[in-house]
């Protein structure tokens, strides 16, 4: 039985873009997938590409078609098809992207410590900050899944990701000049650990110092249907109410418009408030109440006269 | 003696030099370190106006430009950005 998404962890990822579930996967599944692909020590092996040859020859993970659909698209009893099936994860997929979701891609990523970097003389360095895949300016957005089968420590870097950044529209490696953008994190978990970022959400690989192979596995899902209240069949949520606006009531409690408007760092203090709208409107066409305001960012703009 | 030149890259909260540094990057001509993204998490100055001060000197700011008609929500690349840079002399 699928376990839709919260409409706490629906807002959560309106406004940072990435959700995460940690050490998700059981032990056997995360050690049956590692078998799987033939994880081995740095030492033994001897060129990237033949690691992926052999992984490639070797392991159950099939070749898809782009637009496969998900339900049908990994071998019964496999490690990801028993991943797939987990509650949650099942769940959060059919929360953000219909219960008839197609594969776009998939990929195992790999990042080799510094040991391999020296062996073979080249140059380590971490992946630039970059937007999967292409620009898109659709309303309608696609998630990408990661599966962390091991532990990630610091010194292996994990894949860095700056919240809160899906909804601005640029163009792939077009950010790779901001090296450091503040506020900038790191996925640094535990073996099992599931992420689900919008397809959005600026992101690369970090570097990794430490002894041992790093692994991401990446599924990229496309929705089939419109996204509208997917994780709220009996379509319980309605807006709150307008409350004050900075000569506030701090004695009220947190509510959902909290987590919608939560500010990062790294927002420009203009760019900042055009975020904000921009989190109503994914909520509005999230939610399906296409005049549903929060904090009047929108109403005090569509209050046109003329 | 030759010269080599280091640019920093600053992204400011403002498009003022007094806006808080929210992102960075430098590139080292003198190849004394690498610089890499996700290289450090604390900016290296807590404004523009710091990196004055500790002698970078400013060669580029970004323009304001209109947003477009019907394009004013969109967001996209940050808009403060700055350039600045230090020449070092020493055997390269």
């Amino acid at each position: 039985m699928a376990k839709l998404l919260t409409t706490e962890q629906m807002a959560e990822f309106a406004n940072s873009g990435c959700l995460f579930f940690d050490e998700l996967i059981d032990e056997q599944t995360n050690k049956e997938f590692l078998d799987d692909i033939g994880h081995t020590e740095i030492d033994e092996v001897d060129s990237v590409q033949d690691y992926y040859r052999n992984i490639k020859a070797t392991s159950s993970i099939p070749r898809i078609p782009a637009g496969t659909k998900l339900k049908d698209a990994y071998p019964k009893g496999s490690p990801l098809e028993k991943i797939f099936s987990h509650e949650v994860v099942d769940g959060a997929i059919k929360s953000l992207v219909g219960s008839n979701t197609i594969i776009d891609h998939q990929f195992l990523h790999i990042t080799f410590p510094t040991k391999y970097f020296k062996q073979a003389n080249q140059r380590q360095m971490s992946q630039q900050n970059h937007q999967d895949s292409t620009i898109d300016p659709r309303s309608t957005f696609d998630v990408q899944l990661f599966y962390f089968p091991t532990e990630v420590t610091k010194a292996m870097g994990g894949t860095r990701y700056h919240p809160g950044t899906h909804l601005r529209i640029v163009n792939e490696f077009g950010i790779a000049k901001y090296q450091n953008i503040l506020g900038q994190k790191s996925i640094v978990c535990k073996p099992g650990t599931i992420g689900i970022f919008h397809s959005g959400l600026w992101h690369g690989a970090g570097v990794n110092i430490s002894e041992n192979i790093r692994y991401m596995f990446k599924v990229r899902l496309q929705p089939t249907e419109k996204q509208e209240l997917l994780w709220d069949p009996e379509k319980k949520y309605q807006p709150l109410p307008n409350r004050a606006l900075y000569w506030t009531d701090e004695s009220k409690d947190k509510t959902i418009n909290d987590i919608l408007m939560r500010s990062y760092p790294w927002q420009e203090a203009d760019t900042n408030r055009l975020d904000k709208i921009n989190v109503v409107k994914f909520w509005r066409l999230l939610t399906g109440h296409k005049k549903m305001d929060v904090d009047y960012w929108l109403t005090r703009i569509e209050n046109e006269l003329y | 003696m030759a010269k080599r030149q280091k640019v920093l890259v600053l992204y400011l909260k403002l498009p003022s030099l007094e806006g808080e540094v929210i992102s960075w990057a430098t590139f080292d001509g003198t190849g004394k370190k690498l610089h890499m993204t996700g290289d450090s998490d604390e900016p290296p100055y807590p404004t523009g106006l710091d990196a004055l001060l500790d002698g970078w000197r400013l060669f580029q700011a970004s323009q304001a430009i209109p947003e477009h008609p019907g394009q004013e929500f969109r967001t996209s690349y940050l808009k403060h950005e700055f350039f600045f840079e230090k020449l070092e002399e020493g055997d390269f």
